[in-house]
């Protein structure tokens, strides 16, 4: 077991890499995507729920079948599964920065602009740092989706630990399926670890 | 704006209502209705009603949390109308019912906001914290690290009191604070408040639905119904002539309760 991974460590060290890849940058798109679709949201609240309608109806749709529908628009490669898995995203982000943002009393929210602050000093100060918890929540939620889904992009070839797992069960590799599965796992762990490490230094700054 | 706390003009009345008209949405009665009002520098004026009277709609005119739709409001003779509302309300002390402080900050943070905003410096920042505990009798040493969540109600509403005197603000705008502490503390509080005012000499409009509060610690009282000031005297004014039939009632339910409470003490 142990023999066959550092015998093929190229090919799992490659397949990891190209997964973290596809992982970073699509958090990282997701990430930035919903903060600006959030910050719009807020804003025209009646257009809220349609947004999670949206979002959520996409969410139930199977990877594999999105991925296929995906490749007459962009095509094979990592770049489909970044679009698709950042689609997948937004559900999940939106809807906890949406219930974390708007869980905030809305008593205190005044209190603090009858103190003297700035819309943006009320979002910045008060209503984003009492919502973090719900924030985070939801970008770990949708780290451990992206890496699990990741998987199946390699279906388009996309790369990553899908790779492995796929032709270790064309080729009944025992090997090849449960060292992927373990990498996927140490992945979702490693990741997990820089959010607290991250999320920690927010912590300390916002105070 | 130039010259005093809040750019005094030649009125020297701390706070003027003239012809002021709100009403909101869905709403039978206007909130306000044409309210006239002067309030003199260095009062502390309690207005009194009981919910829905527009009261609280009053107060938040005064930092513009609310926009009249008719009439003018003038702080120390300017109209609040010209003045930037983010400005403005630094300079006007708020303390509300309850949830006013934030959460996820210590007592000293919560007090270091708008200073913090003004950009006071440390040891400026450090002082202010401190006198403030101290002018609301809490132990600095032992409550500045605390969250809220570690204070009793109280505690809470006192801590509230020092975010808001910190920045020495000429107008005080206090919206029922004390409504939901138990009475001993509540007692407390009423005199500390009062001790407080004494000192400073700035202008306090504290709304209350106590009656007996309102007569303590009122210099001037405003009695308020259905958008209505239906009287604005001292205290002693209005137990003496009571202008209309509701200050009658009002009056009535204090004497029900002094005879109760001279009752439960078993004369």
């Amino acid at each position: 077991m142990i023999n066959y991974f550092i015998k093929n460590f190229d090919m799992f060290g490659t397949a990891t890499l190209e997964h973290l890849w596809i992982v970073a940058v699509t958090l990282a798109i997701s990430v930035l995507l919903s903060t600006v679709l959030s910050y719009a949201l807020l804003r025209v609240k009646y257009l809220e729920d349609a947004a999670i309608q949206l979002f959520s109806a996409i969410y139930s749709i199977p990877s594999l079948a999105l991925f296929a529908l995906m490749i007459p628009v962009m095509g094979l490669g990592n770049m489909t599964a970044v679009v698709v898995l950042t689609l997948y995203n937004q559900f999940l982000l939106l809807r906890n920065i949406l219930s974390g943002m708007n869980s905030v009393d809305k008593n205190l929210l005044e209190a603090a602009t009858g103190m003297g602050m700035t819309n943006f000093q009320v979002v910045t100060r008060v209503q984003l740092p009492l919502a973090f918890p719900t924030i985070i929540a939801g970008i770990r939620l949708a780290i451990i989706s992206t890496t699990g889904i990741a998987t199946i992009a390699a279906c388009i070839n996309a790369g990553g630990l899908g790779t492995v797992l796929f032709s270790g069960m064309r080729t009944m590799n025992v090997y090849k399926i449960v060292w992927g599965t373990i990498l996927c796992a140490v992945i979702v762990l490693i990741e997990d670890l820089l959010l607290k490490m991250v999320e920690r230094k927010l912590r300390r700054g916002a105070c | 704006m130039t010259g005093g706390p809040l750019g005094k003009g030649e009125n020297m009345n701390a706070v003027e209502f003239e012809h002021v008209k709100k009403q909101f949405p869905r709403m039978g009665y206007m909130a306000l209705d044409d309210v006239n009002v002067q309030i003199n520098e260095g009062e502390f004026v309690t207005i009194l009603g009981s919910s829905g009277c527009g009261k609280t709609t009053f107060i938040k005119m005064i930092n513009r949390l609310y926009k009249p739709d008719f009439g003018h409001i003038r702080l120390f003779g300017k109209d609040i109308q010209n003045s930037n509302p983010v400005l403005l309300r630094r300079k006007i002390g708020y303390v509300i019912q309850q949830v006013g402080l934030f959460p996820h900050m210590t007592v000293a943070e919560n007090i270091a906001t708008i200073p913090r905003i003004l950009k006071w410096d440390k040891t400026k920042i450090e002082n202010g914290i401190e006198e403030m505990l101290q002018l609301v009798s809490l132990d600095p040493k032992e409550f500045r690290d605390r969250y809220p969540a570690q204070l009793s109600g109280g505690q809470q509403q006192r801590v509230g009191l020092a975010r808001a005197l910190v920045a020495n603000p000429p107008i005080m705008l206090l919206d029922e604070p004390f409504g939901a502490i138990d009475a001993i503390n509540r007692e407390n509080l009423q005199n500390e408040i009062k001790r407080i005012h004494a000192q400073s000499r700035k202008t306090y409009i504290f709304v209350t639905h106590d009656i007996r509060e309102a007569l303590k610690l009122g210099t001037k009282v405003i009695i308020m119904n259905k958008g209505h000031i239906i009287q604005y005297a001292s205290p002693k004014e209005i137990i003496n002539n009571p202008c209309d039939n509701f200050v009658i009632d009002l009056l009535k339910t204090l004497n029900i309760q002094n005879n109760y409470v001279i009752d439960g003490a078993g004369i």
